[in-house]
């Protein structure tokens, strides 16, 4: 039997030969993008030594363009880009306050760690 | 009335199971959720990597160092397999969406070509992770050598000069004197890393598994050198050792008839690269996430599965297709933190 109390948002995601068109190219567009970065960011690690004096730069640089291609993933491939902006906030509010305070916590651990580490001895 | 329901609220206001304050499915919603809090797991494990490498004592290990191997083709390509690792994963993602982009307009024909790309992407992806972790277990050909002042260095060289054979000079149960074993009869360069590793060389004298001792004729390595990755009384970490000294303070160390002042590969208790947790956190996070792929793949064929038979042409809508595509893309997008932390920085 049809159900009418339910709404079928899965059947919202239609759409047209146009529309699909103009989909596919967007998603190309960012393949491009993301082999481009991947191809920078194993070129830079080859090339460029761990110590010399670019490296700070070179290792911020490397997590600036992880969070650009995770960016990309989660708002074109996953479409978290097109869905409600309420949707959008569920998902993301909460995960970047958890995953901001455990950043900071750990790492701010970690180092008083192994400096206590190496001013007391192991 | 008890027992009767009323049209009193606007069903449009009401969020009774009809109106979704989200705009998407159920199943969609959830998969989000799940996400979501796998999401903090694999955060939370990439910081305790941190907290590990934040808190080592010793140098940690350079991803263009470890990994620099080609199946058949050895060393010397820093980085490389990974990247096309990398690359097979972000373009099994792109054919994920655009099965999913087929979905979208009941095309069941792109849906069956691009799902069976993904599949096909996944398991080359999962092969090339088996390699790289038997790679990673074998280790290199020189190992970590503890030199004589207590510091640990790793080998780098051009080539690792071959064993050629073994002479008996003393007869053991297998073995008579002036018997030349070669190739043929056993793996020379495991043979002799596993006495190396026991303290069983001594000189260019090594002693076999039967008791016989014989002597090793081994080429000359080509332009090795020496980095010290483990301070000790007198090598600080990131000194550099190269020429004959080099050969000297490592043949002197593995030669010296002491045992574990080599190690080769890396496994939970030892690791030839650097720290041994970081070994740990290797073979754990790169494992969880080899896992996650393997379900990913496994959820792929069930889904295509129902694809063939028309299962969600005759339902009127793909959007199994989505979320299967929704697990997918996160485990590429765990893949590209991965990478980063583990290969590049």
């Amino acid at each position: 039997m049809e159900r009418d109390d339910i709404i079928e948002y899965s059947l919202d995601a239609h759409h047209s030969e146009e529309a699909g068109k103009s989909v596919r190219k967007k998603i190309w567009q960012v393949t491009a993008l993301l082999s481009a970065i991947t191809a920078i960011e194993v070129v830079m690690g080859a090339f460029i030594k761990h110590g010399s004096g670019a490296w700070v730069f070179v290792k911020w640089s490397f997590i600036a363009m992880t969070v650009v291609k995770a960016a990309y993933i989660v708002s074109v491939f996953m479409h978290l880009g097109e869905e409600k902006r309420n949707l959008r906030n569920l998902i993301l509010i909460p995960y970047f306050i958890f995953i901001l305070y455990i950043i900071f916590i750990i790492l701010l651990e970690g180092s008083a760690y192994g400096d206590a580490l190496r001013t007391y001895g192991a | 009335m008890a027992g009767h329901a009323t049209n009193e609220i606007n069903s449009a206001t009401a969020w009774g199971g009809k109106i979704s304050p989200f705009n998407v499915s159920y199943g969609k919603l959830m998969m989000w959720f799940f996400l979501t809090s796998d999401a903090l797991t694999f955060g939370g494990f990439l910081v305790a990597f941190g907290f590990a490498r934040f808190g080592a004592q010793e140098a940690w290990p350079i991803g263009e160092q470890t990994f620099n191997a080609l199946p058949f083709l050895g060393g010397g390509f820093p980085l490389v397999y990974v990247a096309l690792m990398t690359f097979l994963l972000i373009l099994s993602s792109v054919t994920m969406v655009l099965a999913v982009e087929a979905g979208h307009r009941m095309d069941k024909k792109g849906v069956t070509r691009w799902l069976f790309a993904t599949i096909v992407g996944g398991l080359f992806f999962v092969g090339s992770q088996a390699w790289e972790w038997s790679h990673f277990i074998h280790g290199t050909d020189f190992g970590r050598v503890e030199l004589a002042d207590g510091s640990m260095a790793i080998v780098t060289a051009d080539e690792f000069g071959a064993i050629q054979n073994f002479t008996v000079t003393k007869a053991g149960k297998h073995h008579q004197v002036n018997q030349v074993i070669t190739s043929k009869d056993t793996d020379l360069l495991h043979d002799y890393q596993h006495a190396a590793a026991a303290g069983h060389l001594n000189g260019d004298i090594i002693t076999l598994h039967d008791g016989s001792e014989a002597r090793v004729s081994k080429a000359a390595d080509k332009n090795m050198e020496l980095i010290i990755k483990k301070k000790g009384s007198e090598n600080e970490i990131g000194k550099v050792i190269s020429g004959p000294e080099a050969s000297a303070a490592y043949y002197g160390a593995i030669q010296s008839g002491k045992a574990n002042k080599v190690i080769y590969g890396a496994n939970l208790t030892q690791n030839e690269y650097g720290p041994k947790v970081y070994a740990n956190y290797f073979f754990f996070i790169t494992g969880f996430h080899g896992f996650h792929v393997s379900i990913g793949i496994l959820l792929n064929i069930i889904v295509f599965i129902n694809v063939l038979k028309g299962t969600y042409q005759r339902r009127g809508h793909y959007e199994m297709v989505e979320k299967t595509g929704l697990y997918w893309h996160f485990v590429d997008l765990v893949w590209v933190f991965v990478f980063t932390f583990f290969y590049l920085i």
